[in-house]
Order: C-alpha cells, then structure tokens, then sequence
C-alpha cells in the first residue's frame, strides 16, 4: 500500500508517533490512535466483506492483534503498512475460516438463541439435574469446552472472549457452534 | 461506533503497558547466528578429527558445497526474522532459494561424480544413519532456540516463518556435519541428507501451524 499523498504521509507520520508513544505506555495516545486508525479498518475490512457484523468482527481482530504484537513495530517505518499487513493477514484468515465452515458444516441460527417455550426450558432443565450437561461438558475438546465457557457461562462478548482466550473472534463462533452442535447430539442420543 | 468496538478500544487502551520494542531483525539473526558459531566453534574443537577434515577439505567441490549450504542457513535465519514481522515482505522467503539452489546442485554434481566412480554400491546405506541423526539431532536445539526468539514477534503466519527457520537449521546441521564426517559422501549419504532437511522443514511448519491452532502463537509476549 503506497502513501500516495502529503496526506497520507502526513496521517502516517501522525499515527506512528502516536504509536510510538503507546509503546512507552501513554495510554491517551493510544486510545486516540486505535479511533483514528478505525475508519482506514472498516474501509478494508468492507472490502472483502460484504455483511457489516461480519466486517466488524475483522476489525475488532485485527484491534486485538494490533494490541498483542505492537511490540513489533519500528517507528522508523510506515505505520500504514504495518497497520494494513495486520488487517490483509486477520481479513485472509477470516474469509478462510469462513470458507472452512462453510462447507463443512450447516448454519443453525437456533443453536444461539435461548428456549422461547417454557415446556422446552423445563426438558432442558430435567436433563441438566439429571447430570448430563456436566459431563457432556467435559467431554467436549478444549477449545470447544474454552469457548463455550466463556461465551455462555462466564457470558463474555465475543471481543472479551477473544481477548481472555487469544483465538480470534471467528474461530471462537466456530468452536462454540461445533460445541453446541456436539452437545445437542450427545444429549439427544445423536439426533441432529 | 459499534458498542462493542467501543468497549473494546477502551478497555485496550485502559491495559497498555509499556512494551520493549524488538531489536532490528538482522541484528536479532546476527547474534543468534554468533551464538551458535560459538558453541558450534567449541564442538567442533572438542569432538571432530580437524586432520581428517583438512584433508577432505582440499576438495573445491566440499568447499563449495560447505560455503553453499553455510549461506542457506544464514539467508534462510535472517528471512525467518525478516518474516516474523507483520509488515515485511513475503518475497523475504525466496531470499535463501539462490543459495539453496547451488547447495542442491554441488550436492547434485557430487552424487553423478560419486556414480561414475562408484556405481551402485554407492546406494549402500553405509555411514547414512548417522548423517541422518546428526541433522535431526542438531536441528531440533538449533530449532528450538531460533523458534523461542522468533515467537516473540509473534508472527501472523507462523508456518511460513517456521518452515523458513527450518531451512536455515537444517542447512547448518548440514554444514556442521561436514566437521564430522569423516569419510567421502555416498549417493545415499546425499539422498540421506536431502530427506532430513526435508523432515526438520516439515515438521517445523506443523508445529507452528498446531501451536497456532491452540492458540499459543497469539499469546501475550
């Protein structure tokens, strides 16, 4: 990505200052660059997707990794092209994820949404004092048992969840739809 | 602004401590590469027969094939933390390719010269099981050292960088071995080496890409 106008290296200069001076811990300059930098986000985060929560979840991504490795930047060099490596790379291995899932595995809206009829609630409830959520749990993998814990117990936003765990946002939708999936299956005998 | 988004701004900018920035990549790859000369350098003049390999050395094609795979594990270790970062270049992993080429073409040269001379025994597994053992065994504390530095930068394709270091250690354990490697390579001796090299590569690449799985490549530095 090239700094094509005085006010691109104008605005470069500007955020690597400003993530200069996070690096040595200022906090203000900081918070204003992540909200400066985020409209440059979204503008590539739309460009390779096209529904805006999922763009959104990009963004949000590449925050989190901007924030885990600005360690790495050189303020010696062009912020935008670390900045727009980061959002290419988190963009990349979304739509990939994305394109796992997909053709892997069937959507199902309902596997996020709580028991609207209370005689749904009640089976639910029996099964879980007979003990075999517990263990249902359990069994599930790791990342899977991590995700759901976060997301449905703990009730952590996906952003927080992504922060506390270091996966992305999107591997933790997958986990948490594979674990429901997982549960409903073993908790009904393997009906789907 | 999405809510979330929002929250998630202020609660990174509210956990922003100071960070140590790293160090220049090739100064980074300098002092590991003198680090392991040093060490290198201590083995070599404790454990190998340096009369045995002066003698060999006065063959231009091992000095060759020596200098060759010596400059495939520096390009290849400087490339790894070239790549480590977010926002270096891709075309840094083709930077080891020129170097490995003429390794692969000295060793490719040696093999067809062995063959004439030799013919088939040259097939015969000989001192091969060692050659073997000595790559993968040097390799594995080479690649664990480079891989503890180059995970500080937390490399956003991991297995890129791993398989890039893998090159680089191999071509050094391959380097080193001609220290200890008292006796003229067979074809087999070079088939040998080819597949160890190719092992440490692989395996380098699927560690990085399962530890990325579990998440430990996005960890906190």
């Amino acid at each position: 990505m090239a700094l094509e106008s005085d006010h691109d290296l104008a605005r470069d200069r500007e955020w690597s200052a400003l993530m200069a001076a996070a690096q040595d811990g200022d906090r203000v300059a900081y918070e204003r660059l992540l909200r400066e930098v985020l409209p440059f986000l979204r503008a590539l985060a739309a460009r390779q997707h096209r529904a805006p929560d999922r763009a959104e979840d990009v963004v949000q991504d590449v925050l989190l990794t901007v924030h885990r490795v600005r360690h790495t930047y050189d303020p010696a060099r062009p912020f935008t092209h670390w900045l727009a490596a980061i959002a290419r790379r988190r963009s990349i291995d979304a739509l990939r994820r994305r394109g796992r899932t997909e053709a892997a595995e069937v959507s199902d809206e309902r596997a996020y949404e709580t028991f609207a009829d209370p005689r749904a609630k009640q089976e639910m409830e029996v099964r879980d004092r007979a003990g075999g959520l517990g263990p249902a749990i359990a069994s599930l993998p790791r990342g899977q048992r991590e995700a759901l814990e976060l997301l449905k117990l703990r009730q952590l936003s996906l952003a927080e969840a992504s922060q506390a765990s270091g996966k992305s946002i999107a591997s933790l939708k997958v986990s948490v739809h594979r674990a429901i999936r997982a549960l409903r299956a073993q908790l009904t005998g393997g009906e789907r | 602004m999405s809510g979330a988004t929002e929250r998630l701004i202020e609660r990174l900018a509210a956990e922003a401590e100071p960070v140590h920035r790293l160090r220049p990549p090739a100064l980074r790859a300098a002092l590991w590469l003198l680090a392991v000369a040093a060490v290198a350098g201590m083995a070599i003049a404790g454990f190998s027969d340096l009369d045995v390999f002066t003698r060999r050395a006065q063959d231009p094609k091992l000095v060759l094939d020596m200098i060759a795979t010596l400059v495939t594990g520096i390009t290849a270790v400087l490339a790894a933390f070239e790549l480590s970062l977010p926002d270096r270049a891709r075309a840094w992993a083709l930077l080891p390719l020129p170097p490995l080429a003429a390794w692969i073409a000295t060793s490719g040269y040696n093999c067809y010269r062995h063959w004439i001379t030799v013919g088939p025994d040259g097939w015969e597994l000989g001192e091969s099981t060692h050659c073997f053992r000595f790559i993968l065994s040097v390799s594995v504390p080479l690649g664990l050292t480079l891989w503890l530095l180059l995970r500080r930068a937390q490399p956003l394709a991991p297995a890129r960088v791993a398989a890039v270091g893998g090159l680089g250690v191999a071509a050094i354990a391959a380097c080193l071995l001609q220290f200890f490697h008292p006796f003229d390579v067979t074809v087999m001796d070079l088939s040998v080496h080819a597949v160890a090299v190719a092992i440490v590569i692989a395996v380098a690449s699927l560690w990085a890409r399962w530890s990325q799985g579990r998440g430990s490549a996005a960890a906190p530095p």
